[in-house]
């Protein structure tokens, strides 16, 4: 499904590589997580899949069920199944929670081919899927993100998820900031998702919520580049030892 | 510093190609000549002064008005309001006025030609009092000739807006308009103001808001017209009294907003918004606001928001003066510019003076293209780009909007300006 091929990536406006040959596969029907120390590389794959400006690519490809990723602009990758649920989500003030997920919505259907969901059709299917991650009809109505607390905003990415259904989806750090709750809360909206058409990629730097999102496969990335890949004990062993040993092992 | 001869030469030029209204009342004939007399002083406004240095008042002291071509039809803004309305077509009222329950309504005609004490007291008194310290030679221009507008009364709550439709039937009809309002004690009124009443436009409204009343003012111009225009407003208020403005130019070639306010009255309360959307080469939207806080515990707040594409240009000249003995002050000015493309600027001169010690008064001005990273988030959800862009520039205008009391009329101007935002994207 999805297809990384020795990406290689430097920052637009200075000379700093950040990937330097990635090589990655996420087969449909499964989940990939990736781990790795601060700064190895793994939210500017993730930007640089979903097309944020300011990184060149300067070798090496990606692309989703064959189709070339990088050429496209971020709202036509977005139509085509790749979903980014981000570390830092941004805030819109101004911009209503509901406004922005119908519009978001209809856009992709529009670029499909398909039809727009009524808003009245739309409201009483955004409700059910908030509710069932216990973001309140409130919540909705707020400005996207805005006063969010950092457990609300992981939370409003995975709501966000849920409504478009994307058969790709890329989770930065969904984790990071969540209580125990939240996280299980999180955790079954994955879950809830996982079908044979859908694919994950999710990054995370713990074991917590692996428990409760069993991956197929993990990957770890260091210094711009996947230096191994395993089933889900690898996760495990990083938690009990650290990436001292897998970085010396790659040397 | 002597008024350059070219700058009087200017001034007569207008006074000539505008002609002396006759037939008035002895009260109607000095104020008028007292209006001239302050224009031939200050001479017509010029590019070197320094309120008129970011826009070009060439177009408005021209004797004639550059054609503007005629709009395409469309829905009036506040079609849909039950209002008391007048039309004003090419600068001339053609609809005659009837009051409406607690409200007096006369033609400036007539209230001229007649020995009406409230208007007698008002007419020229507030523009004259706000040539200071700063001259504002086109309202002068405007008292000693306009022949156009209405007299208002208002003893009660007016149970419906006044709403003034502007039509155009002529590409070159130069309109110059002076109304006078005069709220009573405890009266309510709100204002309402759409199309476009002449190719150019010179309107003057003095506002005399006494003890416990509110006015409510609301223009909305739509992006059908090429007008050029300056809008003027003279106020003052009374002793726990209100005025909200608000205005919204969607296109035009030159927009230009004056308001001059006077708290005069204890715990009186004074709001200006404004807002545009500006795009091409041609356009300048310009507000210049002088709050002056005479009395204690006042509140003044003056929000301005400009969306700015092509080589458009936002200009926001706003001044808090605090008078000595006016404690308690509380003052608030925000002007910011969205900045859709780089050639577009925004040019805003924010002034504080103050002379009294317990005051609170912040301004702030900020003027940037569109939040890069919210732009990605949106367009990462499959949001394209243009669309994402507009959401923004709802948002932005949203707040300036926010500052309009009606919820009803609000919604009307957001949805309004939604319809004007995806009809430009
Ligand atoms: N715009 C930028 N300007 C400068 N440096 C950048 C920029 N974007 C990324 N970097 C650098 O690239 C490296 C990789 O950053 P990235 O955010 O991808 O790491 P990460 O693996 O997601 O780290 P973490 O686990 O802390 O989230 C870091 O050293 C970071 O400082
Ligand atoms: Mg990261």
């Amino acid at each position: 499904m999805l297809a990384i091929k020795n990406l290689h990536v430097k920052l637009e406006e200075e000379d700093k590589v950040i990937l330097k040959g990635v090589d990655l596969t996420v087969e449909a029907g499964k989940v990939h997580a990736i781990m790795g120390p601060n700064g190895s590389g793994k939210s500017t794959l993730s930007y640089v899949l979903s097309g944020r400006d300011g990184y060149e690519v300067t070798e090496g490809e990606a692309s989703l069920d064959g189709e070339d990723l990088l050429d496209m602009d971020p709202e036509d990758r977005a139509a085509a199944g790749l979903f980014l649920a981000f570390q830092y989500p941004v805030e819109i003030p101004g911009v209503g929670n509901m406004t922005f997920l119908r519009t978001a919505l209809n856009a992709q259907r529009k670029a499909r081919g398909e039809a727009e969901m009524s808003a009245a059709e739309f409201l009483k299917f955004v409700r059910e899927k908030a509710a069932d991650l216990e973001i309140s009809p409130e919540m909705l109505k707020r400005s996207v993100n805005v006063g969010f607390s950092g457990g609300e905003k992981k939370r409003n990415e995975i709501l966000q998820m849920a409504v478009l259904a994307p058969k790709m989806c890329i989770l930065d750090e969904t984790d990071s900031g969540l209580d125990v709750d939240a996280m299980k809360l999180v955790a079954d909206g994955v879950n809830a998702l996982r079908d044979a058409g859908r694919g994950f990629l999710v990054i995370t730097h713990y074991q917590r919520l692996l428990d409760h999102i069993k991956p197929d496969v993990v990957h770890i990335m260091a210094d711009g580049r996947i230096i191994k890949t395993g089933g889900p004990e690898l996760a495990l062993e990083v938690e009990k030892n650290g990436y001292a040993d897998l970085l010396k092992e790659a040397v | 510093m002597a008024v350059p001869a070219r700058k009087i030469d200017m001034a007569e030029a207008l006074l000539a190609a505008h002609p002396a209204p006759g037939g008035e009342a002895g009260w109607a004939a000095s104020a008028r000549a007292a209006a001239a007399s302050r224009l031939r002083a200050s001479g017509a406004p010029v590019r070197r002064d320094e309120y008129w240095r970011w826009t070009d008042p060439a177009s408005l002291t021209a004797p004639a008005p550059t054609p503007a071509p005629l709009p395409e039809a469309t829905a009036p803004v506040f079609a849909g309001v039950d209002a008391l309305e007048v039309v004003i077509e090419d600068g001339r009222i053609v609809s005659a006025p009837e009051g409406m329950e607690g409200v007096e309504i006369a033609t400036l005609a007539d209230a001229m030609s007649r020995d009406i004490h409230w208007a007698k007291d008002l007419f020229g008194v507030l523009e004259a009092n706000g040539q200071v310290p700063v001259t504002r030679p086109l309202a002068a221009l405007n008292t000693a000739v306009a022949t156009e507008g209405l007299a208002i009364r208002v003893t009660g709550k007016a149970p419906r807006p006044i709403l003034l439709r502007g039509r155009r039937k002529s590409d070159s009809a130069d309109a110059v308009l002076h109304h006078v309002i005069r709220l009573e004690p405890g009266a309510e009124l709100t204002v309402l103001e759409d199309g476009g009443p002449g190719a150019r436009v010179n309107a003057l409204i003095e506002a005399d808001v006494a003890d416990d009343a509110a006015l409510h003012l609301i223009r909305a111009s739509g992006p059908e017209a090429e007008r050029r225009g300056v809008w003027q407003l003279f106020a003052r208020l009374g002793r726990e009294s209100a005025l909200k403005a608000f205005a919204i130019a969607a296109g035009g070639r030159l927009t230009r907003t004056e308001q001059v306010v006077e708290l005069t009255g204890d715990d009186a309360a004074v709001h200006l918004a404004g807002a545009c959307l500006g795009d091409g080469d041609d356009f300048t939207h310009d507000d210049t606001v002088f709050v002056i806080h005479d009395a204690e515990r006042c509140e003044s707040r003056q929000v301005f928001k400009k969306v700015l594409r092509g080589t458009a240009k936002g200009v926001f000249q706003g001044k808090i003066l605090v008078k000595e003995g006016a404690q308690k002050t509380d003052g608030y000015q925000i002007s910011q510019g969205l900045l859709l493309d780089e050639r577009a600027e925004f040019l805003a001169k924010p002034e504080l003076e103050i002379y009294a010690d317990d005051v609170i008064c912040s301004h702030g001005s900020t003027c940037g293209a569109a939040d890069e990273n919210a732009l990605y988030y949106l367009r990462a959800r499959g949001i394209p780009k243009r669309e994402a862009e507009s959401l923004l520039v709802l948002s932005f205008l949203g707040e300036a909007i926010e500052e309009i009391e009606d919820e009803d009329l609000a919604e009307i101007l957001r949805e309004q300006t939604a319809a004007w935002v995806k009809a430009g994207a």
